[in-house]
């Protein structure tokens, strides 16, 4: 039964398991265990990464295209849900039909890039979703009078996800049982859902071939599959299953705008969880999404410690300091790319075989 | 008897087929006269022009480095955004050193200030241009997905360090005296400094010309992305050529820097990255590899961009792209195929 819900694809490693099993109950958890707002803020961005970043896996572990215009799906899945509810008022229909429209659009917004860029070179690929990613990103805070522009959009959700709302009065194990938990749930269980999904699809012939594509493009096609068919279907994929990522932080925020879903940087960020975590399996987009985002979120105080132990040293607690936390995570990352490629995750199976 | 002996026969290219090949070189001229007829006022469409060709200069500078290496050796450097903005830091620092310099109303000091600023941005970006190929490139070289992670990497971490080095506040300078105010033809107004760009960057588009076509170093330059394999069976070390190739390449980012820090005078560690989405669009329009597409393709860019932002400011990036679209439609491989699409 669980290997079918997991599709065959288990972790195959004891330490991995392990991992995983912990960041799952962690997160089913999270309002118990790790009671505080920003606990949980941390926890449902961690669920709502984890789907982007699978479905950035998707595309770059599984079909070894790189584009860089997958934040603007998440964008597009963002503002789909956004644009609903500030236009249509806050309820479950505007929500559905909000999120739907953005997976739509982001489907043939990936259909026409990949049709128009895929059949020539991986870094034709590259380039080409750079360069339409900023321009999108640009058009998107220009056009204020739709979308606010900079300051992006902000609006009412359905009031039983709200934190007014409450479910039992009384706290249960010290937890308050209102909306915002109901919030966390459903991103929680929708998250949870859509990896299955993503697992589903890679573990399927079509995952098998888009591998096999990969691998050796060439030899594919000679076999007789059709090389840009299936490369633009898994670029359509994994722009959907963004988008629905995009709807699920819109849902959560309450709050919409270029910074927390178009920006460069949160492309950054997916390509270091992708590699970190290890390209070309699922369970690495878990691990990559968890670490990194426990890493920005607690270890800016860890280096805010270690820059004033060594405030004495002039360059050194610059190197430390806080802010710069990125700076050591880009060094991982160089490092990982030529020494595991694998990431983490085709570590820790390398290290049980 | 010479009736007998048989003359060489150069096949004659038919005249329409030279006229397609000539075709991209009108592309600049067809632009501008629509932008004139699209704007109207022939003084604010000089002024316009010029512009834009200094933007596209600017940006051809920048983006020559980059389309050669990729002929060369099929290395697409991302983190070629890096090199501009550490070039851009590095001549502000000595701008900012040589402050008396500029601010004297002395011509030849100003211009002596900038020369030497640009000879340092060059230098330091050089010398970082061959870090980055021995460190950063080498270990990757053919495999295409680990060199767009491992620049892209590069770029994360050359970009953290500039915040280390300068700090996270953007940099202001004021341009040299001699480059600041412009000069009037009739109604309308030049700044002195996009003159002095247009003119560097034509200087350099020719140079670089010359040194491709007539020179030995050139040639095994159009030898190598022609066959690289043959131009190594011949004796000849390729991957020094290359990694000379890649320092000029990052030398020259590091001077697009400058001059572009100049014309904005401001510069963040982050406008590597966003002038890196022109550079792109510009070596994908001229045809990865091709320096002549890539001038093409420079101008073409920059003039669009002005116009646009005349006209219509809000689209003014999305033009560019369309652009792109467009001629893609037409050359799918951008207007002159150098490298055969492996």
């Amino acid at each position: 039964m669980l290997t079918r819900l997991l599709s065959g694809d288990t972790p195959r490693s004891g330490l991995l398991t392990l991992l995983l099993v912990a960041v799952l109950i962690s997160l089913a958890f999270a309002p118990f265990l790790f009671p505080g707002t920003k606990s949980l803020e941390t926890a449902a961005r961690i669920c709502i990464f984890i789907v982007l970043v699978a479905s950035y896996d998707l595309l770059l572990g599984y079909s070894g295209i790189v584009s860089f215009a997958h934040t603007m799906f998440f964008g597009i899945g963002a503002y789909g849900t956004a644009l609903a509810l500030s236009t249509s008022g806050p309820s479950y229909g505007s929500l559905v039909w909000g999120t739907l429209a953005g997976a739509l659009v982001a489907a043939v917004f990936a259909l026409a890039i990949g049709l128009f860029s895929l059949r020539v070179k991986a870094i034709f690929f590259a380039m080409v979703t750079l360069a339409v990613a900023s321009a999108f990103a640009v058009f998107v805070s220009q056009m204020s009078w739709l979308t606010g522009g900079e300051d992006g959009l902000n609006y009412k959700i359905p009031r039983e996800l709200t934190p007014a709302f409450k479910l039992v009065q009384e706290k249960v194990f010290g937890v308050r049982i209102n909306g915002k938990l109901l919030a966390y749930y459903l991103v929680f269980f929708a998250s949870l859902m859509l990896f299955l999904v993503m697992l589903r699809i890679v573990n399927s012939p079509f995952g098998r071939t888009l591998k096999a594509v990969r691998d050796n493009a060439f030899r594919a096609e000679a076999i007789g599959y059709k090389v840009v068919w299936y490369r633009t279907t898994a670029t359509v994929l994994s722009a959907v299953m963004a988008a629905f990522a995009g709807s699920l932080l819109a849902i959560w925020l309450r709050y919409t705008g270029p910074a927390t879903t178009l920006s460069m940087e949160i492309m950054i960020d997916i390509l270091l969880m992708v590699v970190i975590g290890g390209m070309g399996t699922l369970y690495g987009a878990v691990l990559g999404a968890t670490l990194f985002i426990l890493a920005q979120t607690y270890l800016q105080n860890l280096m805010g410690v270690a820059a004033e132990a060594t405030s004495a040293v002039p360059l050194v607690s610059t190197l430390v300091a806080p802010e710069r936390w990125l700076l050591w995570l880009g060094v991982l990352f160089v490092l990982s790319v030529y020494f595991f490629p694998s990431g983490i995750v085709g570590r820790l199976r390398a290290g049980r075989a | 008897m010479s009736d007998t002996a048989i003359k060489p026969r150069i096949e004659k290219v038919p005249f329409r087929e030279q006229v397609l090949q000539k075709l991209p070189v009108l592309l600049v001229p067809v632009l501008a006269l629509l932008g004139l007829v699209a704007i109207g006022n022939p003084a604010s469409w000089l002024t316009l022009t010029v512009a834009g060709l200094a933007m596209g200069m600017m940006i051809f500078i920048m983006a020559s480095g980059l389309t050669v290496v990729f002929g060369l050796m099929d290395v697409i450097n991302f983190g070629h955004g890096a090199f501009v903005a550490v070039g851009a830091f590095v001549g502000f620092t000595v701008l900012a050193w040589l402050a008396g310099w500029t601010a004297s109303p002395s011509v030849m000091l100003n211009l002596a200030a900038v020369l030497i600023a640009i000879l340092a941005a060059m230098v330091v970006t050089g010398l970082l241009g061959y870090a980055f190929e021995r460190v950063i490139v080498m270990p990757v070289y053919g495999e295409h997905l680990k060199q767009i992670l491992v620049t892209m990497g590069g770029l994360i971490v050359a970009q953290q360090m500039i915040y280390v080095v300068w700090g996270p506040d953007e940099l202001h300078i004021s341009r040299p005296e001699a480059l600041q105010g412009s000069v009037v033809f009739g109604e309308a107004a030049i700044e002195k400094y996009r003159l002095v760009a247009v003119a560097i960057g034509l200087a350099l588009f020719l140079a670089m010309r010359h040194v491709l076509k007539n020179t030995k170093v050139g040639l095994l330059v159009r030898a190598g992305v022609e066959n690289g394999e043959m131009v190594e069976a011949l004796g000849y070390r390729i991957r020094r050529l290359f990694l000379i190739v890649f320092m000029t390449g990052s030398a020259l980012a590091g001077l697009g820097g400058v001059m572009w820090g100049l014309y904005q005078e401001t510069i963040t560690a982050h406008m590597g990255s966003e002038i890196m989405v022109l550079v792109f669009i510009v070596v994908i329009i001229g045809g990865l590899g091709s320096v002549e597409g890539c001038f093409i393709g420079a101008l073409l860019v920059g003039l669009l961009a002005n116009y646009t932002a005349f006209l219509a400011p809000k689209v003014a990036l999305i033009s560019t792209i369309a652009l792109m679209v467009v001629i893609l439609m037409w050359r799918p491989q951008g207007l002159y195929p150098v490298v055969k699409a492996k």
